[in-house]
This record gives C-alpha cells, sequence and structure tokens, in this order.
C-alpha cells in the first residue's frame, strides 16, 4: 500500500506537447507510471512518444480511463486546466505549475472542497511512491521503496532528505510535494492522516518551512491523532521577516509564521525536529529503532496469553530470537 | 508588491470608494503649489513602503501653502526606518469625528478572504488584535459567491450605531472587496476610515499590497511599481529572473530551490556565520542564470565566500557548472568559491569545473563548513 498513488493511477498529462510536459512525460514513463494520455487543446489525434494526445481531458477519461491529471501548463492557464479536470471526473490532481494567483486559488480551493478530487499544489514537485509510480517531476532515482512517509512544502530540500533516508537504507511508502504556494489543495494535516491509515507507512518526515501556520496545525493533529511516530523538519531559521524566500508561501508576516514558533510547536508535541537535513535520517532510525523495542516486547509476550495455537507461538518465538541476534550485533 | 498610498488611493476613485483631492510632489515648491491649489489647509503625508509614518514625523498638518512647502522640505530630506522619503503625498485635511478600520486579506488559515472591520481605527490593527481583540470583527467570505451585500451592511452596523453611516460603510466594504478581488490583492487596508462631523465618509489612508503571482495580468499595476525603493540588487536580480533577497552576512550563497536555499542559508548559521543571501536560480537554470547570481553576490563587499550548493533534478549540473567557468573567467572573483554538486549530469559538471580549478563535493554539510573556513581568510 502507498498513498495517493499506486499501481492503479493512469495519468493524463495536461500541457503534454509544452517543453516541461514532453519532457516530463518521458521520465514518468520511463519510471514506470501509467501514462496513458496527454492533453493540449487543438492538438489531439498526435502523440508523444507513443502517448494519445487529446483535445480535452474528459476524452482521455473515457477512453484511457484516467485517473489522475498531471498539470504543467503555464500559470495563467492552469486554474482553466484544474477546473477541466475536475469537471472531466479525475479523482487526483497534482499541479505543478507555479504562479498560480492566490486569489483564484481561493475559488479553485472552495470549489474543489465540494467535488470528489483531491489536488496537490499548485507550485508542487508532485507525488511519487517509489518503485510503483511517479507523478510529477522529482528526480525518481533518489527514491527506494520503503516504509518512510515524506510530506513537504519544498521540491529540491525534499529530495535533499530524500537522498539522505535512501543512503540510510531508508525506503520511502509514498512523498509528496504539497507545493510552496499560499493556498493549496491538499495541506500537511491530509497527508498525516492519510499516512497513520496506509499500513506500509512506519515513520513519517514532515518538511516545513516559514509562513503561515500548517505546521502548527499540524503539530496538534500529529499530537492528538497518531501513533506513528514523525519527524520534522523546518526550512528558514535565518529569514528575515516581510521578504518572500522564492516560494509564494514562505513569508513571515507581521512577524507571524517564523521558523522559532514553528520548531517550537513540534517541541511541544514532543515530535523531533532535525536541525540538519541529514539529522532527519538519524532521527527516523532513532524513531524506527524504539517501534522495533516495542514490537518485539509484544511479540515476546503474546506467546505466553495464546498458548493453544502452538504454530504461531513457534512462528512468532522465531521472530523474537531473530530481532534479539540482529540487536546484539549493534 | 508593495504600492504607495497615493497608487493605492487612485484605485479606490476608480471604484468610488471616498478618497479626498490631492497629488504627489517630489519637491517642496510642487507641494506648495499643490496646496495651493486644494487651498485650505492640507496634510503632507511621506510616500514610503513602511508603515508607522506618523509616529516618525512623516505626517505633518500645514495650515498654509507656505506651512506644507516647509514641512515638505523637511519630510523629503527624511529617512524612514532606514528608506529615504523621496514622494510627499498633499491631500486636503479632515475634520475627524471618528477613526475605524476596514481591511480584506487573504487568509491562508480558512483558505477564503476575511474582511476585517473594527470601531479602533487609526492604529496598528495588529496591536488593536493583541490588546482589544473584542473590538475586531471578521467575515469569511465564500469566494465563489463573493461579498454579499447583506454581509457588507452586517459589518457596517459593527462600526457605526447611527445606520445611515452604517451603510456608507457597507458601500466601501463591498468595493474594497471587489477592489481587493479584482487587482489580485493580498491585501487592501483602509486605516483610517473617519466620519466627519457633518456626516461624510472618507478613505484617509490607503494600502494595498499585490500577490506576485496575479502581477503578469495587471501590467498597469507593474508599472505602478516604485524601483527607487528597492534594494538595487534585488532589483537586478527580479530582471534576471532570480529570486533573490538580500542580508548581511558573509557568506555568498547560489542554491536551486527555495526551500533548499533557506535550509542551506541556516546551515550556515548553524556552523557559526551569517549568510549574505538568499539566491534561488530556479529549477531549468541555465548558465546565464548563474553568471547573473555570481554578478550580483559579488558586489557585495560583505561576501567573503561564494557557496554554491545544487541538487540536480531538472537542473543539470553541467548548466550550472558552465555557469560557474563562465563567471570565474569574466568576473574574475577575489573571493573564494566552493561547490556542491549531485544529481543529473553530476560527473560531467565535474570535470567541467575541473578547467577553472574547482572540485565540487556531495555533501551540503561539507560545503557549508569548507565555506564557513575559507571565508576567514
Amino acid at each position: 500500500m502507498s498513498i495517493l498513488v499506486d499501481k492503479n493511477t493512469r495519468v493524463v498529462v495536461q500541457g503534454i506537447t509544452g517543453r516541461d510536459g514532453s519532457f516530463h512525460a518521458r521520465q514518468m514513463k520511463l519510471y514506470g507510471t501509467k501514462i496513458v494520455a496527454g492533453v493540449t487543446p487543438g492538438k489531439g489525434g498526435e502523440s508523444v512518444d507513443g502517448i494519445p494526445v487529446f483535445n480535452s481531458v474528459k476524452e482521455a477519461v473515457e477512453k484511457e480511463k484516467a485517473n489522475t491529471s498531471v498539470i504543467y501548463v503555464p500559470a495563467k492557464f492552469a486554474v482553466d486546466a484544474i477546473y477541466e479536470a475536475t469537471d472531466a471526473g479525475v479523482k487526483l490532481i497534482v499541479c505543478i505549475s507555479e504562479g498560480v494567483p492566490a486569489n483564484d486559488m481561493l475559488k479553485v480551493y472552495n470549489y474543489l472542497k465540494n467535488t470528489e478530487t483531491r489536488m496537490v499544489g499548485p507550485n508542487s514537485p508532485g507525488v511519487i511512491t517509489p518503485e510503483v509510480s511517479k507523478v510529477g517531476i522529482m528526480p525518481g532515482h533518489i527514491h527506494k521503496k520503503g516504509n518512510v512517509g515524506v510530506v513537504s512544502r519544498s521540491g529540491t530540500l525534499t529530495y535533499e532528505v530524500v537522498y539522505h533516508l535512501t543512503s540510510n537504507d531508508l525506503g520511502q511508502s509514498t512523498c509528496i510535494g504539497i507545493g510552496g504556494d499560499q493556498i493549496i489543495g491538499t495541506n500537511f494535516i491530509d497527508c498525516l492522516s492519510m499516512f497513520e491509515k496506509d499500513p506500509q507507512t512506519k515513520a513519517v518526515v514532515l518538511i516545513g518551512e516559514i509562513g503561515g501556520t500548517d505546521e502548527e496545525e499540524a503539530a496538534q493533529f500529529i499530537k492528538k491523532n497518531m501513533k506513528k511516530p514523525v519527524v520534522a523538519f523546518v526550512a528558514g531559521r535565518t529569514a528575515p521577516p516581510g521578504k518572500r524566500m522564492g516560494h509564494a508561501g514562505a513569508i513571515i508576516s507581521g512577524g507571524s509564521g517564523t521558523a522559532k514558533e514553528k520548531i517550537e510547536a513540534f517541541g511541544k508535541a514532543k515530535i523531533k525536529v532535525a536541525s540538519t537535513p541529514a539529522e532527519v535520517a538519524t532521527l527516523i532510525i532513532n524513531e524506527l529503532n524504539k517501534l522495533k523495542r516495542k514490537s518485539t516486547k509484544k511479540r515476546e509476550k503474546k506467546p505466553d496469553v495464546k498458548k493453544v495455537k502452538k504454530v504461531v507461538r513457534n512462528k512468532a518465538s522465531a521472530k523474537s530470537k531473530k530481532t534479539k541476534k540482529t540487536r546484539k550485533r549493534r | 508588491m508593495k504600492i504607495h498610498e497615493y497608487q493605492a488611493k487612485d484605485i479606490f476613485k476608480r471604484y468610488g470608494i471616498p478618497v479626498q483631492p490631492g497629488e504627489v510632489a517630489e519637491s517642496a515648491e510642487e507641494a506648495k503649489n499643490i496646496a495651493q491649489r486644494i487651498g485650505g489647509p492640507v496634510m503632507v503625508k511621506a510616500q514610503v513602503h513602511v508603515g508607522g509614518r506618523g509616529k516618525a514625523g512623516g505626517i505633518k498638518y500645514a495650515k498654509s501653502p507656505d506651512d506644507a512647502y516647509q514641512y515638505a522640505q523637511d519630510i523629503l530630506g527624511m529617512e524612514i526606518k532606514g528608506i529615504p522619503v523621496k514622494k510627499v503625498l498633499i491631500t486636503e485635511a479632515a475634520d475627524i469625528s471618528s477613526e475605524a478600520y476596514i481591511g480584506v486579506i487573504v487568509d491562508r488559515k480558512s483558505k477564503r478572504p476575511v474582511v476585517m472591520v473594527s470601531p479602533a481605527g487609526g492604529i496598528d490593527i495588529e496591536e488593536v488584535a493583541k490588546k482589544t481583540p473584542e473590538k475586531i470583527f471578521k467575515l469569511e467570505v465564500d469566494p465563489l459567491l463573493g461579498l454579499q451585500t447583506f454581509q457588507a451592511r452586517d459589518l457596517g452596523v459593527k462600526l457605526y450605531p447611527e445606520f445611515k453611516t452604517a451603510m456608507k460603510a457597507a458601500d466601501v466594504i463591498k468595493k474594497l472587496y471587489s477592489a481587493f478581488m479584482e487587482n489580485d490583492c493580498s491585501l487592501a487596508e483602509i486605516n483610517p476610515f473617519i466620519t466627519t462631523p457633518d456626516g461624510e465618509v472618507w478613505a484617509l489612508d490607503a494600502k494595498i499590497n499585490i500577490d506576485d503571482s496575479g502581477l503578469p495580468r495587471h501590467p498597469e499595476i507593474e508599472d505602478l511599481r516604485d524601483k527607487g525603493a528597492e534594494d538595487p540588487s534585488e532589483l537586478q536580480a527580479r530582471e534576471a529572473d532570480l529570486s533573490f533577497v538580500k542580508l548581511d552576512g558573509n557568506i555568498g550563497c547560489i542554491v536551486n530551490g527555495a526551500g533548499l536555499a533557506m535550509a542551506t542559508m541556516d546551515l550556515v548559521k548553524h556552523f557559526g556565520q551569517e549568510p549574505a543571501n538568499f539566491l534561488d536560480i530556479g529549477g531549468s537554470s541555465s548558465p546565464e542564470k548563474v553568471l547573473n547570481a555570481m554578478r550580483i553576490i559579488l558586489k557585495d563587499p560583505n561576501v567573503k565566500a561564494v557557496l554554491f550548493n545544487i541538487f540536480g533534478g531538472i537542473t543539470r549540473c553541467d548548466d550550472v557548472a558552465n555557469g560557474i567557468v563562465q563567471a570565474v573567467k569574466e568576473l574574475k572573483p577575489t573571493v573564494p568559491i566552493v561547490v556542491r554538486l549531485t544529481g543529473t549530469n553530476e560527473d560531467e559538471a565535474r570535470k567541467i569545473l575541473e578547467e577553472v580549478n574547482l572540485t565540487a563535493t556531495s555533501s551540503m554539510v561539507d560545503v557549508v563548513k569548507k565555506a564557513i573556513e575559507l571565508s576567514k581568510g
């Protein structure tokens, strides 16, 4: 299992004949993603790398059963593309386009709320379930299948963290870039609750940054609703107030949205905060080891309770012996 | 993007929000002429992109055109929070009987536009929010429906007990909301919104911030940009399509991606130094962009070392390396340059860098440590 994208994800690429769209359609296909269609109004009937191009998302859904859209169109066409995909009934929209006006997004967000469609982004690097499906622009090779969920407001910073996770043999269940804008379709809490329910995910990395209060709300949510361990990183400790730090959403305004406040909020919720991207991996290893110790204890107790099921008991004790051995070696 | 009060008032006027007659002056002589044209007492108001102008002495009441001349001369020479005043707005002075606040913002939490009103106007609204939050009334608007007349009426009534005045305020609230949505504002604010003894209402001040992402479809607003009010290096960066913020430290940072750029700055601080800037060269970075980035950073005399932190994805490391080589040859930097490259076309990039005797590390921590060490000379 994973969240948002899996082997059943059938992708339509909006803006497939553009520079970014065609490049990334190819990259996603090479990664193994089921790219079933592309859309560029006026170019229906053409094909890109063997992917059929349609004039509308509706056609792509009807003819190729696309259930996910990824949007690479320039910002000024992005809102229309989002509404079109929603109207065509795709379940998930991943909007890569950067520079969508916030006031447009206010409308989009409130419109999508009343539909079955979920949107990730805009200004998102995409969503990847390693070794299964990549919907976005992230470099696929740095990822590895595994048990760590990653949710982030950033692009390259996420790659940096994922790189450290993979180097430490910590594979990922799903990595989601929720986007660097002020108003985004899917926030930290949405992803955290999906990760909490996902059986593959054992621990979660949350990468936040200055601006807004999403991290503070996430901290509250984790404290109240999550059993799985979460490790956080917050970028922008050195950011000055009132300046937009690249991302439209990364701005300390009226003295609020500082990294300090966010780190304190995580601290209060007893969530570990890494001070460098590399440290994220170390903290995740610690959390996973804690879990192992807990589950080993549980397993050791279990056989005593259920003496009747002999076979199960033998298996369980064999497993716990194994764990003991590995622990000794460490 | 911020615009000045007089520019925001021009937008207000287009929407029928009552603003007093006034004109902008760049010299004391002009200020005097405008005051004469208006007739009667005027206000002389500094036009700068910072709050607290009044407290800093940037707003004066002038009884006569000669007074206006004198005050304009004083204010045009002064600096407010380090920013020199180059323009003053001369407007008719008003008789104030009450001061209120009306504002519209993009609320990230509710993901709706929020209209805020308060009968406690004339002072910083954040101050009111802290000390007397019960005096602020907020309304989350459904952006798909827009602000309804009854909602504006309800807000107007919160401001004024007298119905006729409340309706005048409601009308202004509706117009401000339209101006906010149609011009891609991230903030539109009237503080103070005043009543006069003879029952008139005026937007005495006007503040508008524009969402940068909305600017491409409002060229008329882009034209309002006060280039003189910006840091020259930030202006140069914007023209080169680089995302850049000037800071006061010694380590110049050139990074791809905003999050990684912030994390790099934080790491510089983590190891005991201060970053000289935030700079994101963006996704598809050409050698040209790198060259421009180096130009901007090397101009800063505080910079003692320049560090590159590139995580190649769409950004190709060889493109960046070509840019670095070109920059080293053209700009002949006197400060050390350290490079971290990892990802797409990393090996080609390393070969390219050999030409100018640079070796790239693949670790972010190492490159930051090295930059700090070399910056100490």
